[in-house]
């Protein structure tokens, strides 16, 4: 049986306890992980300096080159998996017998993974607008072209990371902080501790030294270590994560996206033109990320729409994951499906909302098994913004269709990661880039979840692992 | 038969010769107290006369420790005792009115009783002590301050008061308790620099922890601050806990041995360290004075199979308290005699898992 071991700035860890880590259909375990402790946690951080110290070993351009590599060797070698090794068809399989993700699914997020990584130079030169990568390994320089210096300092020595079970494509989010000469420390989630293991494999196969990356599986206890005591942590959480945390610079929430899209008075007559992106933004990769779009706002045709979009989702049924159609992802915990699925059926007893999937699916939307589950598209028409339902987002291809005048749009979305708009509207557009509850905002016809790396997500993570600060070196001019 | 099969008959023979002399001392009119003496009018049986062994006080129902709230406390109140000073000592109180246990000399006893489990070399005799956890109205400063001056040290103490932590956290104001855990190792570090010759120490799993890494940030250790020896109990204290614990916060000079125990019982003793072990820790009770069982969920008076996990129960045979049969509010596995210990043991102490989810444990 494979065992998969704490590691300890690359060094193994055999803990005294192990956990399975079970099929999410059968229960039976397809792995046991060891187990850190926050004490542990708390122990290696106080070594974390020597993490970025070995990374400084190396130039960025070198460590870029090292990614490279890593991303070639993540997407297609056979790599160790702790006490085995695991192909890429393997990798896929494992990664949805625990997760309940299709396993054309995991691929296509292994894919996501490796692209990022292997753009890196790119994704890290826009992320810098620019800059010189020296001035981050040398703390300051001057903008190429011009005379100005500019100095960076890193908050931290290390990246903490406390990831989820659920999307493997989050992970490119720390990807970044390697060539930034930053160490990381890895919570992964008790269902998928195959991503991050297999991209720390591929970084050390590549090049990386092995001191610069820590991953501790363990309990919640491992995860309150790395928030509480690591100078920079980046989680994944639900809205109260995100509650609890707002306004601490240390930690960066990723949290519910409630992801929109929205049609302006101008094309609204048009929507039929936007249904292939309105259907995609909800529905692909299982419509399980925050990116997915989980409520359209239109000032007329919602119901029209909802029924559109309801014809193409709602005879979606669950297949087995190993089927290249499966097209939703399996609740490992059956109980929070039913729970989601009471609750929307609770929800729709309310005045002016309407499931519009109901007449198109045959059967419950609700799919209980022993161990999992499985909720079915779902989309609901909301005659106003103050229906309920009108800003919701649930872990399943799940959406709104809401009717809303376009000069409540802004005041009714509330926040929202990203924002697809679509209107020719001069007056409307610039209160869409003013809006400042819209993170990434799409002007133009962008599905949400088609994310273009050169952008930050969420914050940028150089700002968030560096501050700008004032430097000098010489006096400045007479004044 | 072996000579452990001899001690452990030879054990449970003066078990059932303390059982029947306590239970004749608590139920005597002329020495027990009111709460046994009005408690034995309710039973079916005669306890002078039908408990004549340990299996005997099956037949006294479960004890109840919401009996030990409120007074008057004086009811406990051994007559045997009577015109002994005597402390009160509380468990519980977070909220509302806390358990409280009568006692006169049992915390010292109990705490002699364990100094002659202590290595000599870790824990040498006229060294000075550390006491790092709560006093008010706990029993264990006043212990652990009897066992420094029983072997022949002077115990220095910082104050805590958990009740206070518990509110923290269930407040959910976790930087405040952080702040006070703080507060609380700068004392210790304070006491620890004044060149009292601290050698010995009384901390609990998490204090230790705080205090091991504060003094590591500042370049130093445990074992650089002068402590050889050091015991701590909680169920938090886990193998890989203690593991960790001697492998990386305090190195090979030092050493650290579990307890297990509470107001009511006192303090199990921990199998001495042995590298076969892989860190189980086991407890044994300091028989005759608490006997511990490890019982069937579902059938508290039948002792599970060896290795098997069941519930902890508890037995108080003392001359101040009498407790037949107390269901602690934690589990493990029914562990084997061994040579020091000739009685049955417990491994794997936690949180009993009905009520594992909403306890706060190891608040200190």
């Amino acid at each position: 049986m494979l065992e998969v071991p704490v590691l300890r700035w690359g060094k193994v860890y055999e803990s005294m306890e192990k956990q399975p880590v079970v099929h999410f259909d059968t229960g039976e375990p397809m792995a046991f992980t060891h187990q850190a402790t926050g004490s542990m946690v708390k122990m290696d951080l106080r070594k974390a300096q020597k993490a970025r110290d070995a990374l400084r070993q190396f130039s960025i351009p070198q460590l870029l080159e090292i990614c490279t590599k890593a991303a070639d060797l993540y997407l297609n070698a056979t790599l160790p998996m702790g006490t085995g090794t695991l192909t890429p068809a393997e990798f896929c399989r494992i990664q949805s017998a625990t997760t309940g993700l299709p396993e054309h699914m995991c691929a296509g997020n292994m894919r996501k993974n490796a692209f990022v990584l292997g753009h890196m130079g790119d994704v890290l030169g826009s992320l810098m607008r620019g800059l010189p990568f020296d001035i981050l390994a040398k703390g300051y320089g001057k903008e190429a072209g011009r005379d100005v210096m500019v100095s960076y300092q890193a908050n931290t020595p290390v990246l903490g990371a406390v990831l989820p079970n659920n999307s493997p494509g989050v992970h490119t989010l720390w990807l970044p902080a390697i060539p930034m000469q930053i160490g990381l420390m890895l919570k992964p989630g008790s269902q998928e501790p195959w991503t991050p293991y297999r991209i720390a494999e591929a970084f050390f196969q590549a090049g990386l030294p092995k001191e610069s990356i820590a991953l501790y599986l363990g309990s919640h206890e491992v995860g309150g270590a790395l928030v509480s005591d690591c100078p920079r942590v980046m989680m994944f959480g639900g809205q109260q994560t995100v509650e609890q945390h707002h306004g601490n610079p240390r930690v960066s929430v990723h949290g519910p996206g409630f992801s929109k899209i929205i049609l302006g008075d101008d094309v609204v007559d048009n929507w039929e033109d936007y249904l292939d992106l309105m259907t995609d933004s909800v529905f692909a990769n299982g419509g399980r990320s925050c990116i997915n779009c989980s409520s359209i706002y239109v000032s007329r045709h919602g119901r029209e729409i909802a029924d559109a979009l309801a014809k193409r989702l709602g005879p979606v049924a669950p297949l087995p994951p190993t089927d290249p159609k499966a097209s939703i992802a399996a609740f490992t915990n059956p109980q929070m499906a039913e729970a989601v699925h009471d609750q929307i059926e609770e929800l729709l007893k309310g005045d002016g909302v309407t499931e519009m999937t109901a007449k198109y699916r045959e059967g419950s939307r609700l799919v209980s098994a022993e161990r999992y589950a499985y909720l079915r598209p779902t989309i609901v028409f909301c005659e106003s913004p103050d229906a309920p339902m009108a800003n919701t987002e649930y872990m399943f291809p799940f959406a709104s269709v809401v009717e809303c005048p376009e000069d409540r749009m802004l005041a009714s979305i509330g926040q929202t990661l990203v924002c697809t708009a679509i209107t020719d509207n001069e007056v409307f557009r610039q209160q869409l880039l003013d809006a400042i509850h819209i993170d990434r905002l799409n002007l133009g016809p962008v599905r949400t979840m088609q994310i273009n790396w050169l952008q930050p997500h969420e914050g940028n993570i150089v700002e968030f692992l560096y501050r700008n600060r004032a430097f000098q070196d010489s006096p400045p001019p007479a004044h | 038969m072996s000579n452990l099969d001899a001690a452990v008959k030879e054990a449970r023979e003066a078990l059932d010769a303390h059982t029947r002399e306590t239970v004749q001392w608590h139920f005597s009119p002329e020495t027990g107290s009111p709460f046994w003496l009005d408690k034995a009018k309710t039973y079916d049986f005669d306890p002078l006369k039908d408990v004549q062994c340990f299996e005997d006080l099956k037949k006294f129902p479960l004890f109840e420790d919401e009996w030990l709230r409120g007074g008057p406390v004086t009811r406990w109140a051994p007559k045997g005792l009577e015109g002994k000073p005597a402390y009160v000592f509380e468990t519980g109180g977070t909220t509302g009115i806390p358990k409280s246990r009568l006692v006169y000399e049992d915390h010292w006893i109990d705490y002699e009783v364990f100094s002659h489990t202590l290595p000599d070399q870790y824990f040498p005799k006229g060294s000075n002590w550390l006491m790092l956890g709560p006093s008010g109205p706990r029993r264990l400063r006043l212990a652990v301050e009897h066992l420094a001056q029983y072997r022949g040290g002077i115990c220095f103490c910082v104050d805590l008061d958990p009740r206070y932590v518990i509110k923290l956290l269930k407040k959910g104001k976790i930087k405040e308790a952080e702040e006070y855990k703080d507060h609380v190792i700068d004392q210790v570090l304070t006491i620890l620099s004044a060149g009292h010759d601290i050698k010995c120490a009384f901390m609990t799993p998490k204090l230790l922890e705080a205090l091991a890494m504060k003094l590591i940030d500042k370049g130093s250790s445990i074992a650089e601050a002068g402590i050889t020896g050091i015991f701590g109990g909680g169920t938090e204290f886990s193998p890989q806990w203690y593991r960790f614990c001697r492998e990386e916060l305090l190195g090979p000079d030092v050493y650290i041995t579990p307890t297990y125990g509470n107001t009511l019982m006192g303090l199990a003793c921990s199998k001495p360290f042995d590298p076969a072990d892989n860190y189980k820790i086991t407890y044994h009770a300091p028989e005759p004075r608490a006997i511990i069982e490890v019982v069937d969920f579902k059938d508290y008076n039948k002792v599970v199979d060896y290795g098997q996990t069941g519930r902890v129960k508890l037995y108080t045979l003392t001359k101040e308290l009498f407790i037949p049969g107390f269901m602690e509010r934690d589990e493990g596995e029914r562990e084997h005699p061994c040579p020091q210990y000739p009685w049955d043991g417990i491994s794997g102490t936690r949180p009993w898992h009905e009520i594992a989810k909403s306890t706060t444990v190891g608040v200190y």
